[in-house]
């Protein structure tokens, strides 16, 4: 396994409290393996995935227990050094927001070289930036390396961001809703981009999304995460034919589908709980169809129920 | 009026907004954002309005409930061209239409009690002039969109992003307006509170019979809600029918790519996969002939020097392409 995660336990503390964030989080991606990392805002998808790189800082992120391990480097033991030399080369991220993560200020060319000089020194040339911008599929390279982020439109932007991320040569790349900023038409080039760049760099990929049709596209295995647990993952195929979990079931049926007919949407009611005012018991429990007394009381364990998949429900299996 | 026109008769919409120079420079082009646009919406009808960004939708929205001047064109609203109208004769129209905004977080003033939000609406109506009247009445609309009356002494800060929506919602629902204008209401919210809007929209439509422009970029949620859906492309209606109708047998090449560029939960299905190459051109300097004739994967020549008009493929379902239904287009160069 390129990246192994174990019972990670992530707080935020303040003077006054703390928030556990993510509570007992287990998954891991193999060499060349996308895994999605689905779930709605506060479930803790973020966070975690910011967690591989250490690229939370602390106070106010602690982590009271588990272990990342990614490449043979224990992540949450490891030395500034350390983690400086795992950025970049070791995982590398992009996020939803082009406009944002680019600095307003430089020219996406510089940008992209001081990607170079951190992680690859002795390829810190232009001839490197043009080919890596090429290699995104951008038109005229030695041109648009002189251009500001704001000449750029969203997509464009968001080909920089993974020209910048690919120049480390990162094992994994963590994709954080790359594409939920952009119109459709651009969101299925960036989404062939990124399967393409993985494909010929042998990369893993961790892409967090919440939508299940990008899942369904892109992901081998998918982990569906809510309140801060990992409630059940699954090879993506077989979670999309058959969920398993009563969130992800419901999930599925509140989304929309195109040129399907079907009357009234099925929804969730009430919303996904604030970390630190969870609910006794399973935090599904308040929202699910099948809830049974029980459910308020004890906390279910994620359990291995076929080959592959794991389910945090003891009543999965019942209708 | 008589009983059969529209509610809303929009013909030959156009919005443009000159481009500047400097501080003191003179218009040096025009970004052409709605560029005649015709369209009808019935009483009680919701019409989706997709296209990308860019495209002119949330301006055609905007003109319509009369937040940006229209530059040409009429827009009749039961049978009086509101297009033009302004100051006091403007103001005492204003209840027939309302709008919900995309970010339910800065729709809300924050300093206001949601009491006062939608209060603030029937006391500028002089709906209800006493205050008890209006108390009874904010509690009745906040009950109507599934949040308990005791909530309009809260501040908008205490509510999730859903239930802001359905604050937003009792706001536009106050002076109960004939026409509703959603700009992308459901694109900040999770996929299981979406739903929760969606469904709530809908059974107040049921309710009360108020029509929505509902103006989003998720085709699917657009498909889900509405009888009719208007594609637009670079200020431009490319494609008008039925949902179904629209979805399942687009006419027009850029409906088509739209409609196969939605990733879908379903398994690799025989779905022919189009990917547009490039993006939306500028509306400053729009190609000429078919405005989407630089992307589209079946042009010929006469795409690139006759402006397609709109045209009925088949009865209900118009389209603007030469090559639309096999047939040919009369045309305008």
């Amino acid at each position: 396994m390129l990246l192994e995660i174990r019972n990670l336990q992530l707080e935020f503390r303040s003077d006054r409290q703390a928030v556990r964030a993510v509570d007992g989080v287990s998954f891991s991606i193999g060499p060349g393996e996308t895994l999605g990392l689905v779930g709605e805002s506060g479930s803790g998808k973020s966070v975690t995935a910011l967690s591989i790189g250490r690229l939370l800082r602390t106070p106010p992120a602690f982590y009271p227990g588990g272990e990342i391990l990614l490449a043979g480097c224990d992540v949450l033991k490891a030395s500034n050094r350390e983690l400086r030399a795992l950025r970049g080369r070791g995982v590398s991220y992009i996020f939803q927001e082009p406009g944002v993560s680019l600095n307003p200020v430089f020219r996406v060319g510089a940008q992209i070289k001081e990607s170079l000089r951190l992680h690859r020194p002795e390829a810190a040339t232009d001839a490197e930036v043009a080919r890596l911008l090429q290699a995104v599929g951008i038109a005229a390279p030695e041109m648009r390396a002189k251009c500001y982020p704001h000449e750029m439109s969203g997509g464009m932007q968001q080909r920089v961001m993974i020209a910048m991320a690919l120049a480390a040569e990162p094992k994994l790349l963590v994709a954080d809703e790359p594409t939920t900023a952009l119109d459709v038409t651009i969101q299925a080039q960036i989404l062939a981009l990124l399967k393409d760049v993985q494909q010929r760099l042998g990369m893993s990929l961790l892409l967090i999304t919440h939508n299940l049709g990008i899942v369904g596209q892109m992901a081998d295995r998918v982990a569906v995460m809510y309140a801060g647990q990992i409630v059940e993952t699954a090879p993506a195929r077989e979670l999309l034919r058959r969920p398993l979990h009563p969130y992800t079931r419901a999930l599925m049926q509140a989304a929309p589908k195109l040129g399907v007919d079907g009357g009234r949407l099925a929804n969730i009611p009430g919303s996904v709980p604030r970390p630190g005012a969870m609910p006794p018991g399973c935090r599904f429990h308040l929202r699910c169809a099948i809830a049974r007394p029980a459910c308020s009381v004890k906390e279910p364990a994620l359990t291995v129920v076929e080959a592959g998949r794991q389910v945090r429900c003891p009543y999965w299996n019942s209708p | 009026m008589s009983a059969a026109s529209p509610l809303l008769e929009v013909r030959d919409l156009k919005v443009h907004f000159p481009v500047k120079h400097g501080v003191f420079g003179a218009a040096r082009g025009r970004v052409k954002a709605v560029d005649g646009v015709s369209f009808d919406l019935e009483a009680g009808e919701t019409l989706g309005l997709v296209g990308e960004s860019g495209c002119g939708k949330t301006t055609l929205g905007r003109a319509l409930a009369r937040l940006v001047p229209p530059t040409a064109g009429s827009i009749r609203l039961e049978g009086e061209d509101m297009a033009h109208w302004s100051g006091a004769q403007l103001r005492a129209r204003r209840r027939k239409w309302q709008m919900i905004f995309q970010d339910p977080y800065n729709s809300l003033d924050p300093r206001m009690t949601v009491g006062h939000i939608i209060g603030e609406a029937l006391e500028i109506h002089r709906l209800a002039p006493k205050a008890q009247e209006r108390q009874a009445r904010v509690r009745q609309l906040l009950e109507s969109v599934g949040l308990d009356g005791a909530h309009a002494a809260s501040y908008p800060h205490e509510f999730s992003g859903g239930q802001r929506q359905r604050i937003g919602i009792a706001r536009a629902l106050a002076v109960d307006p004939k026409l509703i204008i959603c700009d992308e209401p459901v694109s900040a919210l999770d996929v299981s509170v979406q739903a929760q809007i969606i469904n709530l929209l809908q059974d107040l439509q049921q309710k009360r019979g108020v029509a929505y422009l509902f103006v989003a970029h998720d085709l699917a949620v657009v498909e889900r809600i509405s009888r009719r859906v208007m594609v637009m492309y670079l200020g431009k209606v490319v494609e008008l029918g039925s949902a179904a109708a629209v979805v399942r047998t687009p006419q027009h090449p850029y409906t088509q790519a739209l409609i196969s560029a939605v990733p879908q939960i379903e398994e690799q299905s025989q779905r022919p996969r189009i990917v547009l190459s490039g993006e939306l051109p500028s509306p400053i300097d729009p190609p000429a002939g078919c405005p989407f004739h630089p992307r589209c994967p079946v042009a010929e020549a006469r795409c690139k020097v006759e402006v397609p008009l709109l045209r009925e493929i088949v009865p209900g379902h118009w389209a603007a392409c030469h090559l639309a239904g096999g047939g040919s287009s009369s045309s305008q160069s």
